[in-house]
């Protein structure tokens, strides 16, 4: 301890009392407005405006994209056409793709024999870990080569923010912070990454609204998953169109209830006053298209591939190893979804889906793998290389329903967020509870809604 | 955060500090990315730049650390990103402190260029998006800009990396002391510049060169409890944990 420079300092703030000017309580004002009276002065010596422009685009724009009447539609039309080109642009690269990489897994199994190597070696590394990992390039890659760079282009060109504003109004009634809805649309990239993006949110009570609520929106590693399943629901008709218009309605879906979850915590666990925020709109750019193409890429597309290749790898062996080890005549796997399955069955889901969402609590990109080779190691050997195959595996083999596939989506988009962004919410708000909390809220929702959807269609 | 971490180690083998600071939409990170060729994700909207990114940049066999700060209207803490902005600044100590501005709308940037100014001394001013500007028929004379400031000026278009060259050569000339800078300080009116001489003799003793004593007296005339709180610590000879330092130097808490 060093007293002398204590007591020099308390000396300091009595003087400071001392010779602070009468009439001190709009000291602030007086010297916010000397700098900007300096500041006006400069800037009327530097900058010479030649003629203003006839007409100010920004401004025509902003009247429709961010109006009462067309910013909410605008908004959609805007979602669903990113959405579409995603849907319909993705299928034929994932086609070409699983047809490349499953003869590669053909020549695997050949070179396995070749070897004379064991048969597990080629369940273990073939079926288990190159099988996962192929169908996490074959469908994910081409959804996301395609949404990563039409998201940025849109937040390049400056839209993102508009649609913030539009939101604004909705955050604000629920109770929410107007900032959430940024945090919000980070999360459609990821979740851990929206739940950092938090830290902008100065009110504490708002920040935690907003991060507790974060995992409502579907992250990347879901968007591919949906993006399967509702192509599962509309097989057989008009596939993009009505794919996309499934996907925005669950996404719709998720921002409803990402409101309703936000008003309900403002009311109850987290009861307080939303607190007041200025949002600039930052003017209308041309897209560096190019670049942005190239960055989103390098950065986003190649970046979340890789981790979900690193996850899928491992976690492939894992299920693998559970499929494949027997006791008492039935895999480990088997025994698992066996002991969930009545509880499964109640939110129109079975074992196996139930055991796929907890296996891939390290990432939701490996639900659709972890459940096909689950699937794929008690039944008939099929090879996957389209929807079509999906269909075949899921609808005809596994029994699979309507009301099954929308269960599984639902729970897709609600349930618990996965172990890194959990782990980041407790890094983020430093508290176990609230990290509880935040896996608990989500997954009761998803249950709730799973279970709606069962008991209803049941009664019909 | 293990990107803290990471950040201290790589600063620590940095030359010099480069601060790049300013307000939202000014195509800070533009900049930033454009001198350290990191792809950092851009974004354009208001609070986008959470955390301090860092990267770094060679000239002449230097080693610059570049801070990018998030994006502020002003100084005067506010809200967390003004606070994180304003101590490193102040109590980061870095050799230049680049002061991005958006050329289309120059004067409500400037605000926070003057505040800059009361702080450090070493400021380069970047007129950036004066491509926009052009395509608005908006000029800036950047000579009498500078002479206004009394700090350099460098225009930029750093999308399309237009002057980005001569912003480099002028921080480096500006961190390494080859310019010197003579800013040009608001004054205030005299009430206020009479109990700012009384000051800050006293705050100088306190805090010797470690910071501005013009600003921190500045501050506490403005009942400011965050400065107030950060002398405390200082007068107990207590480590800060809010303010990011430079502990390789360890010069803020020698």
């Amino acid at each position: 301890m060093n007293s002398p420079s204590l007591s020099h300092l308390g000396e300091l703030l009595k003087e400071v009392d001392r010779v602070r000017p009468a009439g001190a309580s709009n000291l602030n004002d007086t010297i916010v407005s000397s700098i900007y009276g300096r500041a006006e002065q400069i800037a009327g010596l530097v900058v010479k405006r030649k003629a203003k422009p006839r007409i100010d685009w920004d401004k025509k724009l902003d009247d429709v994209l961010t109006s009462r009447a067309f910013g909410f539609p605008a908004m959609l039309l805007l979602l669903a056409v990113v959405f579409w080109i995603t849907v319909a642009g993705a299928n034929y690269p994932s086609e070409v793709l699983a047809t490349a990489l499953f003869w590669g897994q053909e020549k695997l199994t050949a070179l396995c024999n070749w070897l004379h190597a064991p048969a597990w070696v080629n369940g273990f590394f073939v079926e288990g870990v190159y099988r996962s990992v192929a169908w996490v390039v074959s469908v994910m890659l081409p959804p996301m080569a395609i949404f990563f760079p039409c998201f940025t282009l849109l937040e390049d060109m400056g839209y993102l923010p508009r649609a913030a504003f539009n939101l604004d109004r909705l955050f604000k009634k629920a109770g929410a912070h107007g900032k959430q809805c940024l945090t919000m649309c980070m999360g459609f990239g990821c979740n851990a990454a929206g739940v950092v993006s938090c830290r902008i949110i100065e009110s504490p009570r708002e920040r935690l609204i907003a991060m507790l609520t974060n995992s409502f929106v579907p992250c990347n590693g879901r968007f591919p998953t949906l993006i399967a399943l509702a192509g599962l629901l509309v097989m057989g008709t008009a596939t993009s169109f009505g794919a996309t218009l499934i996907v925005l309605g669950l996404i719709l879906l998720g921002i409803g209830i990402t409101l309703a979850a936000s008003w309900g915590l403002s009311k109850t666990l987290l009861k307080g006053i939303p607190s007041g925020f200025a949002l600039e709109l930052p003017p209308y750019r041309r897209p560096q298209a190019g670049r942005i193409i190239v960055r989103s890429i390098f950065d986003r597309t190649l970046f979340v591939l890789g981790r979900a290749v690193s996850v899928a790898a491992p976690a492939g062996a894992v299920t693998w190893l559970l499929a494949n080890i027997h006791v008492g005549g039935l895999s480990i796997l088997a025994h698992c979804a066996g002991r969930l399955d009545p509880f499964a069955g109640l939110l129109g889901l079975d074992g196996f889906i139930l055991m796929a969402f907890i296996l891939a609590l390290p990432a939701n990109e490996i639900v659709l793998p972890i459940l096909i080779m689950s699937y794929l190691a008690t039944g008939s050997m099929v090879e996957l290389d389209s929807l079509e195959a999906l269909h075949r595996l899921f609808v005809v083999e596994h029994g699979w329903t309507w009301v099954t596939v929308v269960c599984t989506m639902l729970f897709s988009l609600l349930h618990y967020p996965c172990s890194t962004t959990l782990w980041t919410m407790w890094k983020e708000s430093g508290s176990l509870k609230w990290t509880a909390v935040a896996a608990v809220i989500p997954l009761s929702v998803a249950c709730i809604a799973c279970a709606a959807v069962a008991q209803v269609s049941r009664l019909f | 955060m293990g990107s803290a971490e990471l950040g201290k180690e790589r600063r620590a083998k940095a030359d010099y500090t480069v601060a790049l600071a300013g307000n939202p939409n000014t195509g800070k990170s533009t900049v930033f990315n454009a001198l350290t060729g990191l792809s950092q994700h851009t974004g354009n909207w208001p609070g986008k730049t959470v955390t301090r990114a860092e990267g770094r940049f060679i000239t002449q066999g230097l080693v610059f650390g570049l801070i990018d700060l998030p994006g502020t209207y002003s100084l005067l803490a506010n809200s967390v990103e003004e606070q994180v902005a304003r101590d490193f600044i102040c109590f980061g100590k870095p050799d230049a402190t680049v002061v991005v501005v958006d050329a289309t709308c120059l004067e409500r940037n400037l605000n926070l260029v003057l505040q800059v100014l009361e702080i450090t001394p070493r400021v380069v001013v970047c007129v950036n998006l004066i491509d926009e500007a052009r395509r608005k028929h908006i000029e800036i004379d950047d000579r009498a800009l500078s002479a206004e400031l009394g700090v350099p000026v460098v225009c930029t278009a750093a999308r399309n990396g237009h002057g980005l060259d001569r912003l480099v050569d002028t921080v480096r000339d500006v961190a390494t002391g080859r310019i010197n800078t003579a800013p040009q300080i608001p004054r205030y009116d005299h009430q206020i510049e009479e109990a700012l001489l009384k000051l800050e003799p006293r705050i100088r003793d306190l805090v010797g060169d470690r910071c501005s004593s013009r600003w921190l007296a500045l501050r506490l005339l403005d009942r400011d409890r965050s400065v107030i709180a950060l002398l405390e610590q200082w007068a107990a000879g207590q480590p800060s944990v809010k303010v990011p330092i430079n502990q390789s130097r360890g010069e803020i808490l020698a």
